[in-house]
């Protein structure tokens, strides 16, 4: 297969007035930089999912030649789409870093986490992670997080300070002035760093398209059994039972985000190729987690919450 | 700050994998021509409100997605829910809700923090940051401004310039944002609003003398109506200007601030050594940075401003290919044809290049709680390079209410001030109005670590 970034030294003519999607790469490029240069030991959240697969491959693209220099940190919570798993595993040995899991399933076999009563993990994974950041000594964590996203994750800062306890603070953040950022912190406080702050997810689709990235294969249209619960389509198997009444079909979908396997929904859709999917996007009337994360519906101030206490 | 190596305790495969994840599609990348293939994207225009509390820069913020069609149905109903359960009477939403996103500002009915909200138009793409009106989180103000290409500076037609607006202008024009527009809000509460629009623009026009900059067009509107935000209102027939939005379509893009030096601080020495993936690459050494200002050719000579060594560019490698030529807003590697001394915290530059100082005086807004006093210790991080310093003395303050310089011995929490530093070790500043880059730092407390201050140097050679 072809590397992810192809040899420089085959000099390309002069280039057009940078685009959106460029000056977009090289804001992310110099965060990525920024925190390399002036930081320990970062680690970059990476689930599989679209942004941190993007994230990933800015991340080499920075440091090109060199290789990721960091390793990747998986919040498992047990409850994985199989080609989920599958395409992490590959793009961590494409990449060659090395993988961290913190396992949620680990922490509710051992008693340390209690199982929801609505059976979603997402919220579970908040200890996990800080206890990975504490055992590891992580002093930067690289998130796949867009402003775009919730109303919460808009007001954070790109360079977002975390206390000793992981815990956010949005009613006390520092300023953060030109692109001159203050990585600094005191002992046991570390950052969190969103290079992808300003993109939406049309400019997530328009840079996968632009720079050829692959995608686990459930981000395009497929056929899927699914069963229609509150408006979302689940994907009936060990986390999702069909109850009373319910019913599951065979129908064609793909996925706008992916997570807890359990609360994350497909959407109907025939968009089997970057192109159609973006046509998609553009054209769309709901957000993306609106469209398909159940535990975001929880309260209207979910994310603000979980984010408080050092969720991602 | 020593030079970066990039490790090489991978533990992962070393070789890239045949079983990898496979790419989808053609690659879309730099055509032959040079110009990018694929659709062509906008380009993006930054906004960062102003004004003071309750001016209505949320609410405008809101109006204006949703007079665009930017809002998603989903977004919209989860603001009308919050808007009924807050008990709102008026119509349509409180679109204020629509970045004002926080428990404590929905309860408070305030902006707290900078709130980045997202749209496009066929022109180009927006990055709205909506800023609170308190004093108390001004230095929110400042965050959103400075990086902001144009500053949208509310007014509430009932009461007309006041201080907070008088300070916003004075913040914009010394951040030197390229573009300032009033939003004069509100004209569905008063009497006259043509003489209003009169008045407020005759206090601008004093104003902008006073700072001696350009007198910022006014717009009059109802955001919470929707006059003059989108479309045009047909109750002010007496106004011939454009909406709001037509006038942010029409601004010409981010006039240029900086000279055309090439400037670029170089953030890392990449050097894969024998950790490189492709075995051509054991001896490659390039330098990483932002290009922020100028452009850069391979062939170019440039200069490491401080030791003022001078050496040819080898080659730019941007995207999956080199290029022949990068110009400023791009994150490029360079490679240097002969082998000098560079490290992270250097400054590459090529035409008038800066020479390092390590005295100078600057303007500096005071963000902090904790004031400032001559004597104090800090850091100071400009371009790449973090320094300690000392502020050497307080020479005065900008005195809000009427625009003039007071003489002052310390600042406080938004004070505007004009101070003297020593450094311990030069630096290569610019002038801030030559260069908005090349002029900007930041202070940090050497102790907490938190950012005291937007830094702007005023004269780099303080004698
Ligand atoms: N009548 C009228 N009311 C308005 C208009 N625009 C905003 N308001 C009201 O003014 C109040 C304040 O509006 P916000 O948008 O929250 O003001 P703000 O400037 O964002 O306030 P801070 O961010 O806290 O500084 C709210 O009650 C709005 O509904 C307008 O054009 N006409
Ligand atoms: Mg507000």
């Amino acid at each position: 297969m072809t590397t992810p970034v192809q040899d420089p030294h085959a000099v390309d003519t002069a280039r057009r007035h940078p685009d959106l999607l460029d000056a977009l790469e090289s804001e992310a490029l110099h965060i990525i930089r920024e925190v390399v240069g002036e930081l320990e030991r970062p680690v970059m959240l990476f689930s599989g999912g679209k942004d941190s697969v993007v994230m990933l491959h800015l991340a080499a693209k920075a440091l090109w030649p060199a290789p990721v220099p960091f390793p990747v940190l998986h919040v498992d919570t047990g409850h994985n789409f199989p080609e989920v798993l599958q395409f992490r595993d590959a793009a961590v040995e494409h990449y060659g870093v090395q993988l961290y899991v913190a396992s949620v399933q680990d922490y509710l076999d051992d008693g340390r986490l209690q199982e929801r009563s609505d059976g979603t993990r997402n919220p579970l994974q908040t200890l996990p992670l800080l206890d990975a950041i504490e055992e590891h000594r992580f002093d930067a964590v690289f998130g796949g997080g867009r402003r775009d996203e919730d109303k919460a994750r808009a007001k954070e800062r790109i360079v977002s300070l975390r206390n000793s306890f992981g815990h956010w603070d949005p009613k006390n953040q520092r300023p953060e002035l030109w692109d001159l950022y203050n990585t600094r912190r005191r002992p046991g406080e570390h950052v969190r760093v969103f290079p992808l702050s300003n993109w939406t997810e049309l400019d997530v689709w328009r840079y996968i398209a632009r720079e050829g990235i692959a995608l686990p294969t459930l981000y395009y249209a497929h056929e899927r059994e699914v069963v229609e619960r509150d408006g979302m389509l689940l994907s009936p198997g060990d986390w999702v039972h069909l109850g009373e009444g319910e019913e599951s079909s065979v129908r064609t979908v793909r996925y706008r985000t992916v997570g807890d396997m359990s609360c994350t929904g497909a959407v109907a859709s025939t968009a089997c190729d970057v192109e159609a999917v973006i046509a998609e996007v553009a054209a769309t009337t709901v957000t993306e987690r609106g469209a398909t994360r159940a535990d975001d519906r929880l309260s209207e101030a979910a994310m603000e919450d979980r984010k408080k206490e050092g969720y991602f | 700050m020593s030079t970066t190596t990039m490790s090489t305790e991978q533990t992962g495969a070393g070789t890239a994998s045949t079983t990898g994840p496979a790419r989808t599609g053609p690659t879309t990348g730099t055509a032959t021509d040079g110009t990018a293939a694929g659709p062509v994207t906008p380009t993006l225009l930054r906004l960062a409100t102003a004004g003071s509390v309750d001016d209505g820069k949320s609410t405008l913020i809101g109006r204006l997605l949703h007079d665009t069609k930017s809002v998603l149905a989903d977004q919209l109903a989860a603001v009308e829910d919050a808007s009924r359960r807050r008990g709102w009477t008026g119509e349509l939403a409180d679109l204020a809700l629509l970045t004002d996103g926080l428990r404590a500002e929905r309860e408070q009915g305030i902006t707290i923090d900078v709130a980045y909200r997202y749209f496009a138009t066929a022109e180009r793409s927006y990055v709205l940051a909506d800023t609170p009106g308190h004093v108390q989180y001004t230095r929110n103000t400042v965050t959103g401004a400075s990086t902001a290409d144009v500053v949208v500076v509310l007014v509430d037609a009932r009461n007309g310039v006041v201080e907070q607006t008088r300070r916003h202008l004075a913040v914009a024009a010394l951040l030197r944002v390229p573009h300032v527009v009033v939003a004069l809000n509100k004209i569905d509460l008063v009497e006259d609003p043509q003489r209003v629009h009169e008045q407020v623009a005759a206090d601008l026009a004093d104003v902008a003398r006073a700072l001696s900059g350009a007198v910022p067009p006014v717009v009059p509107l109802s955001a919470l109506r929707g006059d003059n935000v989108v479309h045009a209102s047909e109750e002010t027939p007496w106004y011939a200007g454009p909406t709001l939005l037509a006038l942010l379509e029409s601004l010409p893009p981010a006039r240029d601030l900086q000279h055309d030096g090439f400037r670029m601080p170089v953030q890392l020495v990449i050097r894969p050594q024998h950790g490189a993936r492709d075995a051509t690459h054991v001896d490659y050494r390039g330098y990483a940075g932002l290009i922020t200002s100028g452009t850069v050719e391979v062939g170019d000579r440039v200069t490491i401003a401080g030791s003022g060594r001078a050496t040819t560019v080898a080659g730019i490698d941007l995207d999956r290919s080199g290029v022949q030529r990068a110009e400023a807003g791009l994150s490029v590697t360079l490679r240097l044809s002969e082998d000098v001394d560079v490290s992270r915290g250097d400054l590459l530059a090529a035409g008038d290049v800066p020479s390092p100082s390590d005295s100078f005086s600057a303007v500096l807004c005071w963000l902090s709680e904790r004031p400032l006093r001559a004597g104090s210790r800090v850091l100071i991080k400009h371009g790449t390079r973090t320094v300690q310093a000392r502020v050497t003395a307080v020479r005065d303050r900008l005195d809000i209410s009427t625009l003039e310089h007071e003489p002052a011995d310390q600042a406080e929490l938004n004070d505007l001030v004009r101070v003297d530093l020593d450094l311990a070790q030069a630096l290569p500043v610019e002038a801030y109005l030559t260069s908005r880059t090349g002029g900007a730092f930041i202070v940090i407390d050497p102790q907490d670590a938190t950012t005291l201050a937007a830094g702007m140097v005023d004269d780099p050679e303080r004698p």
